[in-house]
């Protein structure tokens, strides 16, 4: 019996420093689509930094929380957030931190699904007892996150949810990317103007806030120009087969098909449209911006027009410097939802230094008063609604890769 | 009329699909009356691996007849093996607990593998391991037209015929071992009852471990061609098929094995239909609908023999 119990007490004892080890990796660099950066990360972890995971906000930390997609149907996106985060956070605490203390993200899984994500923002609330949230992508989650952290005055910013409705939970919700309206008429404009497309059908997402908003406003602005939308078909989220529907869309044959997706299930669109026999121009939003695009759509998705958010072959200085260094850490090009979650963090870090106390609503009002700070993905002034101004590109899909064809200013 | 065509057949492609996956349902159900919820999963494994395979061999091998039967073979087998690991660990000490208790692990080794295939398992540039994102399938069959009607109006590819063929052919062989060989009636003797079939010396462990194996082996053929319909793979994609398949076995008279191709087919077409002349939304509330409706009329499904409880 003694020597059971003496082995127990040695396991727990052994266990310990490991479960603590687990936990900084997992909220450091955690689950990374790309295999090098655990490879390059793995020495950083030294026994000095291994804490306790219980210790709330020591005294020389500030602790944010992180709520992203790292599995599920989004999982590029939510693993590209963090990295643009965790590449913006490392960059501040190398240059000294805040305040002289060390930012630190605890970051949660919400599996691509808005209720894990209001619980994982709830989590982060009430018991790691965050400063600020950062995330989600999808508006869907972020709105399911939102009024979690209004309730409980933590400021949250969405790197990238564009849906309108996101910030106007309330006054403690920002975000650092343009939205739906001006998305949606970008590319309403483009296809009339410049692809001079009359005829053009939608493929909407009904299952998706984002998907919705962005439908809405190009429907309206597309026959404001003087275009037609010949058929609007819908898909659910999660759905594999959308033959029945284009089946339907090949019957109108429109010049363009506007699908405001995500990249996961625009790519099996494309594959079977292409399947289909349906010869028609493509366009998108943001949602498509993954590299995970190329892989799953190959050459059905080539010739396609998004409006996104930034353009990776950009020549300003300040882009191309964040894809280096980007790049040298995670061994991919970032994308517009790396560039806005780097942004996201920035943003956030320099509120907090402006803001003369870390508290809810101080560094609430410091973010308010953001003006033209200076993001990778443009330059941020926040609106009354905390909504930042700024300009929209037109990419086009060329060669596996997005080329930058045209910039849309507000 | 060409729209009419092609929904048709997109249905009875998707149809095809479910009716694979469904045939396994059904026959695991039929010798052990136990929904095997992991189904769909073992299928999703089953694909992982031909993705391997496919990866390993390479773009100009894996397309090729032989790389292609390879491909089947070598996930198959893998899903033959985990069928059985399946069995003897998790099913099997649960026999002659309630059933409730072997369902619950059902769902709990479904869980485990959907969401234990969505964790980082990259190492180095090993990226035929799987991990959260979607990945596209190698196109082990390389698509051609094998039909094309009017101006490219209704286009029938060879995969979708290959599938047909496959799932149709697969039924036929099945339906063969079980009414006429000896394994066959080992099983339907299992099924009748354990107890009574091994005191009269049929080896019940090897027959159930034998049908597992062999339901998860035809779970990896129908999700590497599922895998060709849809071009891509990814960890969740088995809960879904799963619940469709267990539906269409239902509908078709659980335990019965042109049935489950019946009603795989059906529901196929149900859903093809909704979304075609409907709207998408409606599809799930109309093939569950439509389940409800069968049940109704047809309490054992359309091929089922109702078996009153004798008291």
């Amino acid at each position: 019996m003694a020597t059971r119990l003496s082995w127990l007490l040695a396991l727990s004892v052994l266990a310990l420093p490991l479960s603590g080890c687990e936990k900084k990796k997992d909220t450091g660099s955690g689950a990374s689509a790309d295999a090098k950066t655990q490879a390059v990360k793995a020495p950083e972890v030294k026994p000095a930094d291994v804490k306790p995971t219980d210790t709330k906000t020591a005294a020389d930390t500030i602790l944010i929380g992180e709520v992203g997609s790292l599995t599920g149907s989004e999982a590029a996106f939510g693993i590209s957030t963090r990295n643009g985060i965790e590449l913006a956070l490392e960059e501040v605490n190398a240059a000294g931190g805040v305040k002289g203390k060390k930012v630190e993200v605890r970051v949660y899984d919400d599996m691509s699904k808005p209720e894990e994500a209001a619980s994982a923002a709830t989590r982060l609330i009430t018991q790691d007892k965050v400063l600020a949230i950062l995330g989600e992508v999808a508006s869907s989650n972020s709105l399911a996150m939102a009024p979690k952290a209004q309730e409980a005055k933590v400021p949250m910013i969405s790197p990238s949810s564009t849906n309108e409705k996101v910030t106007a939970v309330g006054d403690y919700i920002f975000r650092t990317c343009f939205i739906d309206p001006f998305q949606g008429s970008v590319m309403a404009k483009y296809a009339k103007e410049e692809l001079k497309f009359t005829k053009v059908a939608i493929l909407t997402d009904t299952k998706s806030a984002y998907s919705d908003g962005l439908t809405q406003v190009f429907k309206k602005r597309f026959a404001e120009l003087g275009g037609t939308i010949v058929a609007v078909e819908a898909y659910g989220k999660g759905d594999t087969d959308f033959r029945a529907q284009l089946t339907n869309l090949k019957k109108v044959k429109p010049e363009g098909l506007y699908v405001p997706g995500y990249y996961q299930d625009v790519a099996l669109i494309a594959e079977q449209a292409k399947e289909l026999g349906l010869k028609t121009t493509m366009m998108g939003g943001d949602g498509w911006d993954s590299a995970k695009l190329f892989e799953l759509g190959g050459a059905a998705v080539e010739g396609a027009y998004v409006s996104n958010h930034y353009a990776a072959d950009d020549p300003s200085p300040k882009v191309q410097d964040f894809i280096k260094r980007y790049s040298a850490k995670f061994g991919a090009v970032p994308d517009s939802l790396a560039a806005l979650g780097y942004d996201a963090a920035n943003m956030l870090v320099e509120a907090m230094k402006r803001s003369d106390e870390l508290s809810g609503p101080k560094l609430r009002d410091a973010i308010a008063q953001t003006k033209d700070f200076q993001g990778v993905a443009g330059t941020i002034t926040l609106d009354e609604n905390r909504n930042p101004v700024k300009p929209a590109v037109v990419l086009k899909v060329d060669g596996g890769k997005f080329k930058y064809v045209a910039t849309v200013a507000p | 009329m060409y729209k009419f065509l092609q929904h048709v057949i997109n249905g009875l492609s998707a149809g095809t699909i479910y009716a694979l996956v469904a045939l396994g349902y059904t026959m695991v159900y039929g010798v052990l009356k136990l929904i095997n919820f992991a189904h769909g999963d073992v299928m999703m494994v089953g694909v992982y691996v031909g993705y391997a395979v496919a990866f390993l061999l390479g773009r100009e091998t894996a397309t090729t007849v032989p790389g292609a039967l390879l491909v089947f073979a070598v996930a198959m087998s893998a899903c033959a093996a985990l069928g059985f690991l399946i069995e003897r660990f998790a099913y099997r000490p649960l026999r002659e607990k309630p059933r409730l208790t072997s369902l619950i692990t059902a769902i709990g080794i479904s869980f485990a593998l959907s969401y234990g295939f969505q964790l980082d398992w990259a190492v180095q540039d090993w990226t035929i391991l799987p991990g959260a994102a979607a990945r596209r399938f190698p196109q082990i069959i390389e698509p051609k037209e094998w039909l094309v009607l009017g101006d490219s109006d209704v286009i029938i590819w060879n995969w979708q015929v290959i599938s047909f063929g496959v799932a149709v052919g697969l039924m036929t062989l099945l339906q063969l071992l079980v009414f006429k060989t000896k394994f066959g009636k080992a099983m339907r003797a299992v099924s009748h009852d354990h107890r009574v079939a091994g005191l009269l010396g049929i080896p019940v462990d090897r027959v159930i471990a034998g049908t597992f194996m062999l339901g998860s082996a035809l779970a990896a053929g129908a999700g590497i061609l599922y895998a060709v319909k849809d071009k891509s793979v990814q960890p969740l994609m088995g809960m879904f098929v799963g619940l469709k398949a267990f539906v269409a076995a239902v509908i078709g008279g659980i335990g019965n094995l042109p049935g489950a191709v019946v009603g795989a087919l059906l529901l196929g077409l149900c859903e093809e239909f909704v979304v075609g002349y409907t709207a998408s939304s409606w599809r799930d509330a109309v093939a569950f609908g439509f389940l409800i409706a069968v049940l109704l009329v047809r309490p054992a499904g359309l091929f089922g023999k109702f078996q009153p409880e004798k008291v």
